[in-house]
């Protein structure tokens, strides 16, 4: 075994090289078209789909649709109003989240156990068939502030924030993860005496990275792309998040060039974020990976 | 205070207390509200009082019927046969727009067979929301495994020490960041009948002996399509979770494993795949979950066209309840969903107990 | 001396009368579907900057929506009772709001309006409910260098082409193997197009929507022996290979014409300027007649005031200013609609005496026929436009249309009848 061909290994690096680079192409193709698109002239672009060009930064290139993007909508406003609801909405949905499954895993108390089911059944409630009976809901709903009390949370970033930051997949994520912690590590805490909060916070907390990104990237996808709910409870544009936007550039006539740019625009920021929770993301295993 | 920290009964409440509360009001009500909505004939908008009406719009969604088309005979009473050889029937519309009949009234058919010379039809009330139904249990079941099975196969892949493997792992996972609506439209370009991009790809690896086709616009191939497309947007973020799953198996495993001689099947199946029980059960769920919820991509893509080959569940509880304004409607789609999904995930659950 | 005093007086006191009548003025809020728009957007500000300056009593803010939610919003909002004093409308989809509540007659002077187009006055129940500063028409768009090579008679408002000339039209155009595809009716432009822009073609076969002596049911008209021819040519459309089907690329749609991928296009006078840029020689040709006379699609966005507005005078104030002919102009001339009066026409560089789009114009006037005047034709046009899109996937013609009678029928009575 010790003696490999050296030619031999050399191949079978060269093999498994060519198969990552062929599914990388199959998973970044759609991408690159969208890319490159943004910086063509609509015409050329429409004739660079049907062949190889589509792919490549080939031909009259110029940031003109990014320009004509910006003076078509407030891109820079909507995708701020996307990262204020969307980061509010992660990270308080990663506190309440997962302090609800360390009850229903660690703890143990009348009702837990119906709760849990019922929280799980929410799970496959699709949002679309419950957006009506909801916004009804949430126009009736007070509300004090600065300006002091009022009714009605229409217009305004707690109506797209606090109706998601706790939902079933999520706690079903630290659910499952919690469960797969070995448990001597909390009796152990117990037996010397630490409260629940302080082995929440000191003993599960700092080994759940895994969990904490993946169930950070689920619900920042669900957020930044949110559609039918900001359309339906928000009238003013000051409000208005990304993918209501979107429609901003559906006229008929269709720019397909600014539509390009404005999509390109958008997911920037989502990989930025995923980019960075990567990090962390592998770092937190790379701490916890002694386990199991 | 600390001592009442310390009973568990409370400490439990207190922990689960927000979560369950904002499930409760943002989720649970408004689907009791909904549920309560299809008992009843409210419309989106109306200025007409809303009515109790029981099951109706369950019966409007799940009736059917079979009935029995006797052949056409011409004047001997021989039965008629066209020029492909084919039986002759009468139009179905004998039976469903006919007064003697006020039960069948407004069905349609769904499917025929033939039963000697008769032709047996199963007519439903909504024969839409059949075809829906078929359609996204269809979906799921493709999806749920293939998905599964190839973001492992990519988690297995990426999990290689090699030089730039990070740079694998973002790229394979850049079609999640990208909104699904976003990734239907640019696909529309990818699957466009006569000069798409997939078309071109095909005829250039075949040396042009591949004929084009009109991807979302054949009933054959639509659904295929959208699938193919959904798993493409989302294997990414499964391959994640498997990673993280493959990642908390312990390396000392595989060296016990490699010193006993295993083959790589074997490793495979006797450390990797039980170190990933939990894992499986995650990602089973959640795409069978967002696969149940398939909507978007058939809104940008195909409105459930052509022929209805794409409709699906949750499409047609959004047509109906806002684009048809029967709030009612769609509502009672959403329980029928409900219900059906809710059995499945306990059959799932039954399945991937712990033994 | 003392005129200067009395001057300077006078001024001190406009300058304060002005000062509090500023402050007096009663905010009204407006709801307009052109977020995206520029051209639009800047028309509309000029508008109400006019209408805010004109007058001490009322002040217009506007909010902007994307086209393709719009409705959506204003069902959500008025859901939630949130609707502003002002919103725009759909003509055809007015019925529909007034019938709900939403809306409130409007009052304005009726002399107004005595010269605008019948498609842009929005009547509901007898009463007005909405106006519109401009119509839409769809025409038969193509090149008089098509019509030359193919050896085609140029069809005009007096004599049309019939069904068998059209479709010889097409049969050349397929012929001559210089086109993807001889005609494109825009089968991606899904929504609202269909209803729209198709429902003339069975109009004019002698079918309907709906039965409009009662608005009680479809039995009949959209699946009676014209509404069955009709469907059969319709399929023969995409079935023979005339016409590019629903998975059309929306590009192709946008473009296909002037990029000579297309014969006809069945296209709107706001795509009209565009075509005119590429090729002058592009011609906008009445609808065919098919047996009924020809017809096209009536009434596009209009103005009318919510239920819930307390200052419906203010409101009606903004309504009447907005008609007066510069706008109208203005409008035309910013997005290419029709003037909805012919005084405004004639200020127009496009729809004036000889202007290259004046024939939409007369198109309005003679082949306009409004989309059935109900609060069901929302339902019905979802309904029609599914029918359609299956029969030209090759559904059977007479199945199609029955199921869809039935379900015109079926929402008529959940909703009891719609108030007629």
């Amino acid at each position: 075994m010790a003696a490999v061909n050296p030619d031999n290994q050399g191949l079978r690096l060269a093999v498994r090289y060519a198969v990552l680079i062929l599914i990388a192409l199959i998973f970044i193709g759609p991408i690159l078209f969208m890319v490159m698109s943004s910086f063509k002239p609509d015409l050329q672009l429409l004739q660079d789909t049907s062949s190889l060009r589509a792919f490549l930064p080939v031909g009259d290139l110029s940031l003109e649709n990014y320009r004509e993007a910006f003076q078509r909508a407030p891109v820079r406003l909507f995708v701020i109003n996307s990262v204020i609801v969307t980061g509010a909405t992660v990270v308080l949905s990663l506190i309440v989240c997962s302090l609800a499954a360390f009850s229903f895993v660690y703890l143990d108390w009348k009702g837990r156990d119906v709760i849990l089911s019922v929280i799980l059944a929410t799970l496959i409630i699709p949002f679309e068939t419950i957006a009506i009976p909801l916004l009804l809901l949430v126009s009736k709903l007070p509300w004090i502030g600065l300006e002091g009390f009022e009714i009605g949370w229409l217009n305004s970033y707690r109506v797209q924030i606090i109706p998601w930051i706790a939902d079933g997949l999520t706690i079903f994520l630290f659910v499952q993860y919690f469960k797969s912690l070995p448990g001597e590590l909390i009796e152990a805490s117990r037996v010397e005496g630490a409260t629940w909060f302080q082995i929440y916070m000191r003993v599960v907390m700092p080994l759940s990275g895994p969990v904490l990104a993946t169930a950070a990237i689920l619900k920042f996808l669900v957020m930044y792309n949110q559609y039918l709910w900001p359309l339906i409870v928000v009238q003013q544009e000051q409000y208005r998040p990304v993918m209501v936007g979107l429609q901003y550039f559906f006229q008929l006539n269709t720019a397909w060039g600014e539509i390009m740019a404005y999509l390109t625009l958008i997911t920037v920021p989502v990989l930025g974020f995923y980019l960075v929770l990567q990090r962390a993301f592998i770092a937190s295993i790379a701490s916890t990976g002694v386990k199991g | 205070m600390a001592s009442s920290l310390k009973n568990p009964d409370r400490t439990g409440w207190a922990f689960a207390l927000p979560g369950t509360v904002l499930i409760l009001t943002f989720i649970v009500i408004p689907f009791f509200f909904a549920f309560a909505l299809s008992m009843t004939n409210q419309r989106l908008i109306s200025p007409n009082p809303t009515e109790y009406v029981g099951l109706k719009n369950y019966r409007d969604l799940l009736g059917l019927a079979v009935v029995t088309l006797e052949p056409e005979r011409d004047d001997s009473g021989a039965v008629v046969i066209d020029d492909d050889g084919e039986i002759v029937y009468p139009r179905l519309r004998t039976i469903t727009r006919s007064d003697d009949y006020p039960q069948y009234r407004g069905m349609r058919e769904w499917f025929r067979w033939q039963s000697g010379e008769d032709a047996r039809i199963v007519i439903a009330s909504d024969v839409v929301f059949m075809k829906a139904l078929v359609n996204t249990l269809l979906f799921v079941l493709v999806v749920a495994p293939v998905q599964g099975g190839l973001a492992l196969v990519l988690a297995l892949l990426i999990n290689q020490r090699l030089r730039g493997i990070n740079i694998f792992r973002t790229i394979y996972f850049m079609p999640v960041v990208v909104s699904i609506v976003v990734v239907s439209l640019l696909w529309r370009f990818i699957y466009d009948g006569s000069d798409g991009l997939l078309n071109n790809v095909l005829s250039w690896i075949t040396f042009g002996a591949f004929q084009p086709v009109d991807w979302l616009g054949n009933t054959e191939t639509a659904l295929g399509a959208i699938m193919a497309m959904s798993i493409w947007q989302a294997v990414g973020f499964h391959m994640v979770i498997w990673l993280s799953g493959l990642q908390t198996i312990s390396p000392t495993l595989y060296e016990a494993a490699a010193i006993e001689g295993a083959s790589k099947w074997q490793t495979f199946r006797y450390v990797t795949w039980p170190g990933l029980r939990h894992t499986a059960v995650l990602v089973l769920i959640v795409i069978t979950m967002q696969a149940f919820a398939l909507f978007a991509q058939i809104d940008v893509m195909t409105s459930g066209g052509p022929l209805d080959s794409t409709q699906t569940v949750v499409f047609q509880a959004v047509e109906r309840g806002y684009g048809k304004q029967d709030i009612s409607g769609g509502s009672t789609i959403s329980v029928i969903l409900f219900v059906i999904v809710l059995t499945i995930s306990l059959i799932q659950r039954y399945l991937t107990r712990e033994k | 001396m003392r005129m200067m005093k009395l001057t300077a007086g006078a001024l001190v006191a406009y300058a304060a009368l002005g000062g509090t009548a500023a402050m007096a003025q009663t905010e009204l809020t407006m709801w307009y579907h052109g977020a995206g728009n520029e051209v639009e957007l800047t028309l509309i500000n000029q508008l109400i900057d006019d209408f805010n300056a004109s007058q001490s009593d009322w002040s217009v803010s506007i909010e902007s929506f994307p086209q393709e939610s719009y409705n959506d919003s204003v069902v959500a909002a008025a859901l939630a009772g949130n609707l502003p004093d002002i919103i725009d409308v759909d003509g055809p989809v007015m019925p529909n709001w007034a019938w709900s509540g939403y809306m409130q007659p409007l009052t304005i002077d009726e002399s107004l309006i005595e010269d605008f187009l019948p498609g842009t006055k929005g009547i509901w129940d007898g009463q007005l409910y909405s106006i519109g500063l401009w119509d839409a028409a769809v025409a038969l768009v193509t090149r008089q260098s098509t019509l030359d090579a193919l050896g085609l008679r140029t069809p005009t408002l007096e004599e049309p082409w019939n069904l068998e000339e059209f479709m010889a039209a097409l049969e050349a155009a397929k012929a001559s193997g210089d086109y993807e595809y001889a005609f494109d009716p825009g089968m991606a432009w899904t929504g609202e197009w269909y209803p729209y822009a198709f429902s003339p073609f069975l109009q004019s076969f002698g079918g309907d929507l709906v039965d409009r002596s009662t608005y009680q049911s479809a039995d009949g008209v959209l699946n009676g022996e014209a509404a069955i021819a009709f469907g059969e040519w319709w399929q023969s459309l995409f079935a023979e290979g005339y016409a590019p089907g629903t998975s059309q690329d929306p590009a192709d749609r946008d473009t296909g014409l002037i990029d000579g991928k297309y014969a006809f296009s069945w296209n709107g006078n706001w795509a009209a300027l565009g075509a005119l840029a590429a090729h002058e020689d592009t011609l906008f040709l009445p609808a065919p007649d098919f047996g009924n006379g020809s017809v096209i699609g009536a009434a596009s966005w209009q103005f009318g005031i919510s239920s819930t507005s307390e200052h419906p005078e203010g409101a009606a104030a903004f309504i009447e200013f907005a008609l007066q002919d510069e706008y109208l102009a203005a409008f035309s001339n910013g997005i290419g609609l029709i003037p909805a009066t012919p005084s405004a026409a004639a200020m127009t560089e496009n729809y004036a005496e000889g202007g290259a789009m004046s024939v939409f114009f007369d198109l309005s006037a003679e082949q306009a026929l409004v989309r059935p005047v109900t609060p069901g034709y929302v339902v019905a046009a979802k309904v029609f436009e599914k029918a359609l899109a299956d029969i030209a996937n090759g559904a059977d013609v007479i199945d199609t249309l029955d199921a869809a009678v039935d379900e015109i029928d079926a929402d008529i009575e959940s909703n009891s009848g719609y108030g007629h």
